[in-house]
């Protein structure tokens, strides 16, 4: 399935990679809800990093919208939040 | 569902919505295609933004460079002169100029940072746009009603989702380049009024500065004097030599009539 980390483009994942992508995703979620900033950036990054490792780049060219979408790296937790609210936050 | 789902549900309802406000899918492809156009040049003018922001950053390090190295002359002019004291305050000084300088560097590495990803950012845009405009134009001359709005939906929603992708991270850098503008401003402001100096405490900084400019100034008078005081005491001859270089030499060498007055008691003596 492809995936988009924000800020750095999409990546193809194998359907098997994705179960390791939840695992951490969960984390991260929990987290967020705790509004535990200790273990919300860690959990971001390591979310990231697992992407990166099992994931390929899209050619650049292709326009497909993406299954799952991973914050920027380096993101805050307010920042998850309001992606995670359907403000006004997304532009365009 | 976690955070990666439900980030995604939500930007693809944004586009559906958007979908579902026009009723000819044809028609949803050029709007897209205008608004693409008009996010494309947003992102260009954001990268010049930024770049036009970390420049100036770069002239007040440099500033603030300048300012720290005066201090550290002022602080060895007033040991020189044996004022401890105020050397201590222009030393004093000189560490909150410093952390100054330290702040600005770590803002002038995050705008860099930013620079690069929008510069990326933007050049992955102008792939994807190129890549729209051929699409829009294929599904267009093949339209038949029910296959083509699958296609027109799903492109759409890709081209949304990056364009909200790209979106945030001007945003973000917009936000960021007035965060820098606005502090930029003030230092400006700090460092011309001395307020800056003012900040970092000790006795009223104005009258130290005033004294420590004054003292600078003394020291180069003092020094101007002096070289004029050796240039009088030298006499003419050496200003003559100075001014006539090319022509002085040979006649320095032999025996002539400047030298000659020199020669004669000293010869005389011998």
């Amino acid at each position: 399935m492809i995936i988009r980390i924000m800020g750095e483009g999409q990546l193809k994942v194998e359907d098997s990679a994705v179960d390791e992508l939840n695992k951490l995703d969960s984390a991260l979620e929990l987290a967020v809800e705790q509004n535990d900033e200790a273990a919300f950036g860690p959990a971001l990054h390591a979310l990231l990093e697992k992407a990166r490792a099992v994931g390929t780049a899209v050619p650049v060219d292709a326009i497909e919208p993406s299954e799952l979408i991973l914050p920027r790296e380096g993101a805050t937790i307010d920042e998850v939040r309001d992606l995670l609210a359907d403000g006004g936050l997304i532009p365009g | 569902m976690g955070v990666m789902k439900r980030v995604s549900t939500i930007f693809r309802a944004k586009a559906n919505k958007q979908l579902d406000k026009l009723e000819d899918p044809r028609e949803t492809l050029d709007y897209s295609y205008q608004t693409q156009l008009e996010l494309l040049q947003k992102v260009r003018r954001g990268v010049a933004d930024v770049a036009t922001s970390r420049k100036r950053v770069e002239l007040q390090m440099n500033q603030v460079q300048q300012t720290t190295e005066k201090l550290d002359r002022q602080a060895r002019d007033s040991l020189a002169a044996g004022r401890e004291d105020l050397a201590r305050e222009a030393l004093s000084r000189k560490a909150g100029v410093q952390s100054q300088l330290n702040d600005l560097q770590s803002q002038y590495a995050s705008l860099q940072g930013e620079e690069e990803k929008l510069t990326a950012a933007s050049s992955r845009l102008q792939a994807k746009v190129d890549a729209f405009r051929v699409r829009k134009e294929t599904i267009k001359a093949t339209y038949t009603a029910a296959e083509a709005t699958t296609r027109i939906n799903e492109v759409f929603t890709g081209i949304s989702e990056e364009m909200s992708d790209v979106g945030l991270a001007i945003q973000r850098a917009e936000d960021k380049t007035e965060q820098m503008k606005a502090r930029a401003g003030a230092i400006d402001e700090l460092m011309a009024s001395g307020a800056l100096t003012d900040a970092l405490g000790g006795p009223p900084p104005d009258d130290i500065q005033a004294e420590l400019d004054r003292m600078g100034a003394g020291h180069s008078i003092d020094a101007e004097l002096e070289r004029m005081k050796a240039e009088l005491a030298g006499g003419s001859a050496p200003k003559e030599i100075a001014g006539s270089s090319g022509q002085a030499d040979p006649s320095v060498s032999q025996p002539g009539a400047p030298s000659f007055q020199k020669d004669q008691p000293g010869s005389g003596g011998a």
